[in-house]
């Protein structure tokens, strides 16, 4: 089959395959006429590609130290400069990438799915599971994110896996009740009506027609909300709670570098930078998906 | 004339480029009760609310004419738009759940109305509004007038809006679909009312709606519109008179209780009806 | 075939339906006339499961009807919903609306069933990979015709079925149901505000009024005016007034 504009755009297609991507091919048509977005898009997909190709694109070895050469200025040889112990802040960049952004992933992967199912059930069960459910959502909702993560992480060995358990145990709950608001609208119309008329089960009707349809303002939340995690994960990176050294993280590497803030000033603001950009490309991005997906918004 | 519309077109931009949903419409109405009847995307809401200019910013409004008391409507600044809308046109709409402050007592939404036409005090305009209400045929305005809308029903709801609408003094009131939400014994008393107010404070009225024979009871005149274009004008006696097949159409495909029919006939849209 | 006797429903403490007896024999239709908030649209939601706060006897085909529904139930009884933008699943295709039934009670044959729906709806094949929002509103009723005859039930409820609809598509959807009562031999209980649309499809009427079922009549005798309760004579009244000009111009164009 071949893949044209015409059969993507077709009033009449003639497969399921094809009605899927030619709704896809809409969206996408939608989300390419928000520059803001597309820029957004852009830049976090580059961020994830340059952490991915590191090992390819680092001129040095993160690790290894060169004490005679250390706080350099960007040159030829260390583009972004050296850090206080004389490693390539450039390289220690691209591999932090994969640290930072790599929680990222992982805490969304954690999260989405857990409120997603949380939300739909407490929302379609309703009576005493939802009950049960929202409170305890509401249990993790009082406590200060960063704070409660602090907790955790002390509690356990600092470390990567602890600071994503940590992130994903205080990010949960918002999705919940996002998922759970959308399911309990969705549950009164005619269209669920008709569903549960047809003798379907729970489990069908939530898995199969509510969660596909709270998924789109759950993965803008997300989106949204990416940035919040890489200042979070930043975060507990600066207090010495997230990646340990000599890991590469952003945010640890800040923490290491903060002394030179007035003297070397890039070292520590090199990889402000990154986090700034990769949280401002994520919040444009999820911008963006909103306009495209948000089901309030089409007819 | 009260409004003058003179070979009205307005287009929608859309990605494969303008989308005309109103194609040439002209019509009059001076102080009297003129009917837009059509289906849904007949461009009848669209073509009322040129008028006013309530359109969505993608919409593109082209017109020989188009005059509100002889008023440019195209050419007026924003500022003579405010001096028309709500004080001398008044718009009542489909659904007065939507309409209505939801957190606002009608009395006081009534009240709020009059006083930005009229100025003078609360007090004053608080009665101002309990009269209106009493003028909309509320047995028991002093009460309405402290309730919330949730707490109203759909035809006092409706009533409340039309006092609303009514506090400026307005010249003419263009009422989109005002009864399609409510049962028909309410619809027949609000219908009623419009009428009443329209020929007592000699006002001109622009009914919308989609049930022809509703119009016909209703109003002096009625405009047939479809696909954007008004095909028949005719005096809602002549009806029974109308020429064009797609108003034939419209008036035989109803069921009707006094004449059974065991097949209603299916109105056969003919492509001619689209030139102009 | 469907039976019912001293219903009441409750929505929290409110009862809304007080205690109404109806029969539909086999085939046959019966009309719900009121208005809203009358406990219409309540008594066939009663009856189709959606709302279990009840009370009274249901029966089908002379079997009592517990609160909970078995998926044989959903076999032989299934809903028509009033707004047809509102009844179909924003991002379902036509194809996996009308699959899902199937998918459900375990039906073979999906595609051949799928297209023999669709032409038994007069609807083009053409359309049975598209999304509701590519459909316009009659499309959309039939879809949701289709979908609730998947199963092939033997009794329809209707809620509205054309109340949202313009008039020459409300004309096709009824001649619709009609035809497809009398190719199926299907029992209709049917809701709706517009005593013409009841009275076009149902021999007998019952008239709502206040939760309260105030008169049961032939659709000859409401047609003739030999109504009791005074509601069904407003009622009936309102109808004729507006028929006059109608009829009138109907008689001129024949």
């Amino acid at each position: 089959m071949i893949v044209t504009r015409d059969w993507l755009l077709t009033e009449t297609p003639a497969s399921r395959g094809q009605a899927a991507w030619g709704r896809r091919y809409r969206l996408w048509l939608q989300f390419r006429r928000n520059p803001l977005a597309m820029a957004g898009l852009i830049v976090a997909l580059s961020l994830i590609v340059l952490s991915l190709l590191a090992p390819v694109l680092a001129t040095h070895d993160p690790g290894v130290q060169e004490l005679s050469n250390r706080l350099a200025r960007p040159s030829v040889a260390h583009w972004f400069g050296t850090d206080e112990l004389g490693r390539d802040v450039y390289s220690r960049l691209l591999y932090g990438g994969r640290i930072t952004l790599g929680m990222v992933v992982a805490v969304v992967l954690l999260v989405a799915p857990l409120g997603l199912a949380v939300g739909c059930v407490a929302g379609y069960a309703g009576g005493i599971w939802d009950r049960l459910l929202m409170r305890v959502t509401d249990v993790f909702l009082a406590f200060p994110r960063l704070i409660l993560a602090l907790a955790f992480v002390a509690a356990l060995r600092p470390g990567v896996t602890s600071a994503v358990a940590a992130i994903a145990l205080t990010a949960w709950p918002p999705y919940a009740r996002l998922a759970r608001a959308e399911t309990l609208s969705l549950r009164r119309t005619d269209f669920i009506a008709a569903v549960r008329l047809t003798g379907a089960g729970a489990g069908r009707i939530v898995l199969r027609h509510v969660a596909p349809l709270c998924l789109p303002s759950l993965i803008v939340r997300v989106t949204l909300d990416m940035s919040s995690i890489i200042l979070t994960a930043a975060g507990l990176g600066f207090l010495g709670m997230g990646a340990q050294p000599p890991s590469p993280e952003w945010g640890a590497m800040i923490a290491t570098a903060r002394r030179f803030i007035l003297e070397q000033w890039w070292v520590p603001t090199i990889p402000g930078l990154a986090i700034f950009i990769a949280s401002l490309a994520f919040n444009l991005l999820g911008d963006g998906l909103r306009d495209v997906l948000d089901p309030k918004q089409d007819g | 004339m009260l409004v003058e519309i003179k070979n009205l077109r307005i287009a929608f931009s859309t990605p494969t480029g303008w989308a005309e949903a109103v194609r040439g419409v002209s019509l009059t109405l001076g102080k009297e009760k003129l009917g837009i009847v059509g289906e849904s995307g007949s461009g009848k809401s669209l073509t009322a609310r040129s008028l006013l200019r309530l359109l969505p910013g993608n919409a593109r409004v082209q017109a020989d004419r188009l005059a509100f008391d002889g008023i440019d409507v195209l050419a007026a600044s924003e500022r003579q738009m405010r001096a028309i809308r709500g004080k001398r046109a008044g718009l009542i709409l489909q659904d007065p759940k939507y309409s209505l402050n939801p957190v606002m007592t009608a009395g006081d939404q009534v009240a709020e109305a009059w006083r930005a036409h009229k100025g003078g005090s609360k007090r004053a305009a608080a009665q101002a509004a309990v009269d209106l209400l009493a003028q909309v045929l509320i047995r028991d305005p002093a009460r309405v007038a402290g309730s919330y809308p949730h707490e109203l029903s759909g035809g006092m709801g409706q009533r409340v809006m039309i006092a609303m609408m009514l506090a400026p003094d307005p010249e003419l009131l263009i009422a989109d679909e005002p009864t399609s939400a409510l049962d028909a014994t309410v619809q027949a008393e609000i219908l009623r009312l419009m009428e009443d107010l329209v020929s007592r404070r000699g006002m001109g009225l622009l009914l919308i709606s989609h049930d022809l024979p509703l119009v016909g009871h209703f109003c002096d005149r009625v405009a047939v519109m479809y696909a954007g274009r008004v095909v028949e004008e005719l005096q809602a006696g002549e009806l029974t008179h109308a020429r064009h097949p797609y108003t034939r159409g419209l008036l035989n495909c109803m069921p009707r209780l006094s004449h059974p029919e065991a097949r209603l006939p299916v109105m056969v849209r003919d492509p001619a009806w689209l030139a102009p | 075939m469907i039976a019912i006797d001293g219903l009441r429903v409750r929505f929290g403490p409110n009862e809304v339906v007080h205690g109404i007896s109806l029969d539909v024999p086999r085939g046959s239709s019966f009309g719900l006339v009121g208005e809203s908030g009358s406990g219409k649209s309540t008594i066939l939601r009663a009856f189709s499961g959606l709302n279990p706060d009840w009370t009274g006897k249901m029966r089908l085909d002379n079997v009592p009807l517990d609160r909970k529904r078995d998926r044989a139930f959903f076999r032989r009884v299934q809903m028509v919903f009033q707004d047809p933008y509102g009844s179909l699943h924003p991002r379902q295709t036509v194809d996996r609306a009308l699959s899902e039934p199937l998918i459900v009670h375990g039906l073979q044959d999906r595609d051949a069933r799928i297209a023999q729906a669709l032409s038994d709806v007069a609807l083009p094949n053409s359309v049975r990979f598209r999304y509701p929002h590519q459909l316009s509103g009659g499309q959309r009723q039939r879809v949701a015709i289709a979908r609730a005859l998947m199963a092939e039930p033997n009794v329809l409820l209707l809620d509205e079925p054309t109340s949202a609809l313009d008039v020459s598509v409300q004309a096709e959807v009824l001649n619709l149901l009609r035809d497809l009562q009398q190719r199926r031999g299907l029992t209709y209980l049917l809701v709706s505000h517009n005593l013409a649309v009841v009275a076009h499809l149902c021999p007998i009427i019952g008239v709502m009024q206040g939760g309260d079922l105030v008169e049961t009549l032939s659709t000859d005798d409401l047609r003739a005016g030999r109504v009791h309760h005074s509601h069904t004579a407003q009622l009936r009244a309102l109808t004729v007034e507006l028929e006059d000009g109608g009829e009138a111009a109907a008689r001129a164009s024949a």
